[in-house]
């Protein structure tokens, strides 16, 4: 499997550019994982990513079609490519930032659609690129460098908004369980039709030290903590559930394939 | 040259046809071997995207309307990537929003087709009104150095003609062009003359070749699609030719830059097209182009019966600009009068190749000039 995995890989790209402690080369390693175990053939899959960190995880580590496009606009590239040549397995990765806040657009009309994709968000909760500013998925509460004094506005619950929107397969995990995540992504990316993948990742450069995570260590056995599965769920109270994130397959919906 | 030139099959059967602006440019597109269309509505536009719905329909072509004009602009570049020939078409606020995917398809080399129908701005102005104030935006809109190609028709024939010529040279040069079209030739219904063949240019084609570079400073190289196993790697920040990011080399940035500026400025012959008409022993000269260039026409032909050596020189492409021949013109002429409907935003581009006063005819209420405004304009000033 590791030489398969390497066979996937521009290996003249090493060292990636990620921060020690980042939760993307988990992610990246598991959508590999979840290809190579598919047996999917690399040649055929375009990956198209947006402005960010997490748009790096594909563009230019994986030797197959990459599209790196302008900031948010990735879905709708995505779209272009899928729409005409359908044959492409078309798999978008890119942070939560891209995706949801300055391509929030493209991201819900994706979803109405039942476009023929795989959406990957690597949510960091954070603008990790540009120096640890506020995203649209930073919890209440929490110091950035544009929140000095603590975050006071909500954040999305994507997957919700997603789901909300039409998407045919909805899914939550995190970097900290990489085997449930591949096994996520392996029926994201066979999925037909719209699929969207919640990935939390930790950003212990940006928004670790920042909000007293000591290292990258605490944040990975914090995520482990919070999140909870669709299945341990059931009969838990409302206040056992404070605080705690659901992760597993949220939506999954027949579909005939989605538009492509 | 590598780029493949052929003739082919007019997609429309041979013979004489009534038809609108719009509609035209949309069967240029078809007749260039045009597949895709991303588009969002917008008024004076629409009419491309009605016929593209119908026609691409009958070909089995692609249509998606799009979320916004990012969307639309951004699913092209992604379409011509998968191999299509593919258009938007969209007016100025439009524009505004796909500034920054144009600078994409500046950097990535990304052929594809935009078409301005122009309206009186700024903003949102007058959506159902005629102007020709996106001159220098979609030359000078994007950050950075971009070298584009514009074409602007003057009648229903050229809204079919130009938009063909646009592909190939997208597909010659692999950028985007346009066509600045504006409301009046838009929505203007006239004859439209379609012959047996036209020439149409397809991608070149060569596996094995770096896609982002050439060993000229001013080459073009050949363009993959995905799918085809070339591991394309397609991104907007600077990159060797290859397509690996170099964020930080000088020479790679330097390189880059250059060639994107001189495959287009080495070779704009390829591009420039203008028309004269009486300039042979004119004193008086006028440049126009687009619609405008039909009042201009008039005009000229009324001064030279009321005993004026005036002459016409019609721009049919203005990016890349016409620099020897304004430089001619300026020879020739005592004085040169620009009619536009702008504030003078070509007028001011001519003073960069001649020192030949310039006498800027700008017109922005929302209507065309007519040929008694240009002569006025003239006469007054020559008096």
């Amino acid at each position: 499997m590791k030489e398969k995995i390497f066979q996937m890989i521009n290996t003249e790209a090493f060292p990636t550019p990620f921060c020690p402690g980042c939760g993307h080369g988990i992610l990246m390693g598991a959508v590999l994982r979840a290809i190579a175990e598919l047996e999917y053939d690399m040649k055929q899959m375009l990956f198209v990513s947006g402005i960010g960190c997490a748009a790096w995880i594909p563009s230019p580590h994986f030797k197959a079609d990459t599209l790196h496009t302008l900031h948010g606009r990735a879905i709708a590239y995505a779209t272009g490519a899928k729409l005409y040549n359908p044959k492409l397995k078309v798999v978008v990765i890119s942070g939560d930032g891209d995706l949801s806040a300055i391509g929030g657009n493209h991201l819900i009309h994706a979803a109405r659609r039942d476009m023929d994709m795989t959406v990957i968000c690597a949510n960091n909760a954070i603008y990790g690129m540009t120096g640890g500013q506020v995203a649209s998925t930073t919890p209440l509460g929490s110091i950035t460098t544009t929140t000095p004094k603590g975050n006071q506005e909500p954040p999305f619950d994507l997957c919700k908004l997603v789901e909300g929107a039409g998407a045919t397969y909805v899914a939550r995990q995190s970097v900290a369980a990489p085997i449930p995540l591949t096994r996520i992504l392996k029926k994201a990316i066979s999925h037909r039709g719209f699929a969207f993948v919640e990935v939390l990742s930790p950003c212990p450069t940006h928004f670790g030290r920042r909000n007293a995570f000591r290292t990258a260590y605490d944040m990975i056995q914090s995520l482990k903590n919070s999140c909870i599965s669709t299945e341990k769920i059931r009969g838990m109270s409302p206040e056992e559930l404070l605080g705690k994130i659901t992760v597993g397959q949220l939506v999954d919906k027949g579909t005939e394939g989605g538009r492509s | 040259m590598p780029i493949q030139r052929k003739k082919i099959k007019s997609s429309l059967a041979p013979g004489w046809y009534f038809m609108q602006g719009d509609e035209a440019c949309a069967e240029g597109a078809i007749a260039a071997g045009c597949r895709f269309y991303a588009g969002y509505p917008i008024t004076p536009a629409s009419e491309v995207m009605i016929r593209m719905v119908q026609r691409l329909a009958d070909i089995d072509g692609v249509f998606i309307q799009m979320e916004d004009e990012i969307g639309s602009i951004s699913s092209v570049i992604g379409a011509s990537w998968a191999g299509a020939k593919a258009m938007t078409a969209t007016s100025g606020p439009g524009i505004s929003l796909m500034t920054e995917a144009v600078g994409y398809a500046v950097i990535t080399e990304t052929p594809c087709v935009i078409v301005d129908v122009q309206r009186a701005g700024p903003s949102t102005g007058q959506a159902t009104r005629p102007a020709q104030g996106d001159i220098m935006q979609v030359k000078w809109g994007p950050h950075g150095d971009n070298e584009i190609v514009a074409l602007a028709p003057w009648s229903v024939q050229e809204m079919y003609a130009l938009t063909i010529k646009a592909f190939n040279y997208a597909e010659r040069f692999r950028l985007p062009a346009f066509i600045m079209a504006d409301e009046a030739v838009g929505h203007l219904r006239e004859t439209l003359v379609v012959k047996e063949e036209v020439e149409v240019w397809d991608r070149y084609k060569a596996p094995g070749l770096p896609p982002f570079g050439t060993e000229e400073r001013n080459g073009v190289p050949p363009m993959p699609s995905f799918g085809e196993g070339a591991n394309l790697l397609v991104t907007g920040s600077t990159h060797d030719s290859w397509g690996f990011r170099k964020t930080a080399d000088p020479a790679v940035q330097a390189r880059l830059t250059e060639r994107l500026v001189l495959k287009v400025r080495d070779f704009k012959d390829e591009v420039i097209e203008t028309e004269s008409y009486f300039l042979d022993d004119a004193e008086v000269g006028v440049l126009a182009y687009g619609f405008t260039a039909r009042a201009a026409l008039q005009a000229v032909k009324r001064l030279r019966n009321q005993g004026m050596k005036a002459g016409l020189l019609r721009l049919i492409s203005i990016w890349p600009f016409a620099d020897e021949a304004i430089i001619k013109l300026g020879k020739k002429c005592r004085v040169i009068f620009v009619p536009e409907m702008n504030r003078g935003q070509v007028a001011g581009e001519l003073k960069k190749y001649t020192t030949t006063p310039i006498i800027s005819l700008p017109k922005t209420n929302g209507e065309v000039i007519e040929p008694g405004e240009i002569v006025e304009g003239i006469r007054r000033n020559m008096a």
